[in-house]
């Protein structure tokens, strides 16, 4: 069983310098109020790893504009113009990866791998500084496995089992973090009775999932 | 017709029945609108969905239902839900049939750079370094020149997006494709000669078999 706890001690598990992963592809299905207790709670230095940086004022926008992120690991973020001033100041770290090869690192870490080979990046700037491998006459490039501290998600349905349901594109990169992370958060729309969701729609079995945070009050 | 829908309308008819097709951010993004009524086709969002549909009537969209961009769509009959992982794995594995990609410079060996302009803007790169290096095809919707200033240049002044050889480049002048050999000129716009495009482009064109009308028989 697992028992949902307020937002606001949900964020105050999370220290100051945390690597972070959290879901959403320009703020859809993200963890927005889990989010919102983050900037209400102002931990520092924090590392964000997220598909983008949303737009400013929605979703991970926020904590970037608050100044609470020290580095992003994210594939765009060509919808937040704060990210791009602040990484152009040096105020924020941004480590730009293309967007299926993030996917596969935190699948890596997820799933006991060391590492992932990938032809996407080859010959560019996402290739600097990496390891290639060469199979079957085949140059490779070794993309390392990418963990967190954290993985702050977001489902459609949890029930007090913890297993998560996703819905259409809200789910994105969820399910994948929820097997990459120390500890796993999940702020849920709704929570249902144990056997609510059926064993065929459990995107992520509750083993995985560490708490839930409790809905909004109506 | 406006430049936008005459590059549109071009790669509208690159689109055959049966395929996989991404589309991508900005220009590429209208393509969908001048597709044959009924055509049977599965358009992609990298973010999460097979079967991409229309924008919903206003007051009817869905939270959990966007494109890429984050703008909200809607799933035809046949749609099929995916995660990042998944979405990844069909364009690095094969099995997209074609994208359309915009561009910010495309070289006389075809590469594309679209996803950074150094010190200046940096998006990141999204998907598309995937996207290029995984698609079966890739097709470049972009307008001719940026401020008077060709994007046909013979080496790229920007990052690379990926080493392959894109297929098709179709602007609101010409369709041009990358070949062995070179750059061909297939097909000009209506009121354009073969003249002014070699004088908007900055890397050398080969003109050999008769050039045809883009559009000829709207």
């Amino acid at each position: 069983m697992k028992t949902a706890i307020p937002v606001e001690e949900a964020a105050r598990r999370i220290p100051d310098g945390a690597s972070l992963m959290i879901g959403g592809f320009m703020g859809v299905g993200a963890p927005h109020r889990l989010i919102d207790a983050l900037v209400a709670r102002g931990c520092r230095n924090l590392t964000v790893i997220g598909n983008d940086t949303a737009l400013p004022g929605i979703g991970v926008g926020k904590l970037i504009a608050s100044g609470q992120v020290a580095r992003v690991i994210t594939s765009h973020i060509g919808l937040n113009p704060e990210t791009q001033k602040k990484m152009l100041a040096g105020e924020i770290e941004v480590e730009l990866v293309p967007q299926g090869t993030l996917a596969e690192r935190i699948r890596a870490a997820g799933h006991g791998l060391g590492g992932v080979l990938v032809r996407t990046g080859i010959g560019t700037l996402a290739a600097e500084g990496k390891q290639t491998v060469e199979i079957e006459g085949q140059t490779w490039l070794l993309e390392p496995p990418l963990r967190a501290d954290f993985a702050l998600i977001h489902a459609n349905q949890a029930d007090y089992a913890g297993n998560l349901a996703y819905q259409l594109t809200a789910t994105n990169f969820n399910p994948v973090m929820a097997m990459a992370a120390g500890t796993v958060i999940c702020e849920a729309r709704e929570i249902l009775p144990i056997g609510m969701i059926p064993p065929d729609g459990v995107g992520t079995p509750g083993v995985l999932v560490d708490c839930l945070v409790g809905v909004a009050a109506a | 017709m406006d430049a936008q829908e005459l590059i549109a309308r071009r790669v509208a008819r690159e689109i055959r029945p049966g395929t996989l097709v991404n589309l991508g951010i900005g220009l590429p993004t209208h393509v969908a609108a001048y597709l044959p009524p009924g055509m049977d086709v599965y358009l992609q969002a990298e973010n999460g969905i097979i079967g991409l549909g229309a924008r919903p009537p206003e007051g009817m969209e869905d939270p959990d239902l966007t494109d890429a961009g984050g703008g909200f769509v809607t799933a035809i009959p046949g749609a099929a839900r995916i995660d990042s992982t998944l979405s990844f794995g069909l364009i690095r594995g094969g099995h997209l049939d074609m994208t359309v990609l915009g561009g910010l410079q495309v070289d006389a060996l075809g590469r594309l750079a679209n996803w950074m302009v150094p010190g200046k803007l940096i998006p990141g790169m999204g998907g598309a370094m995937d996207l290029v290096t995984g698609a079966r095809r890739v097709v470049v919707a972009m307008f001719h020149t940026a401020k008077g200033a060709p994007k046909i240049v013979p080496r790229l002044e920007l990052p690379l997006t990926s080493t392959r050889r894109v297929d098709l480049i179709v602007t609101e002048m010409a369709v041009i494709e990358p070949t062995d050999a070179g750059l061909v000129l297939r097909e000009i716009a209506p009121g354009v000669d073969v003249d002014a495009v070699m004088r908007a482009t900055a890397a050398r064109l080969i003109v050999s078999a008769p050039v045809g009308q883009m559009l000829a028989t709207v």
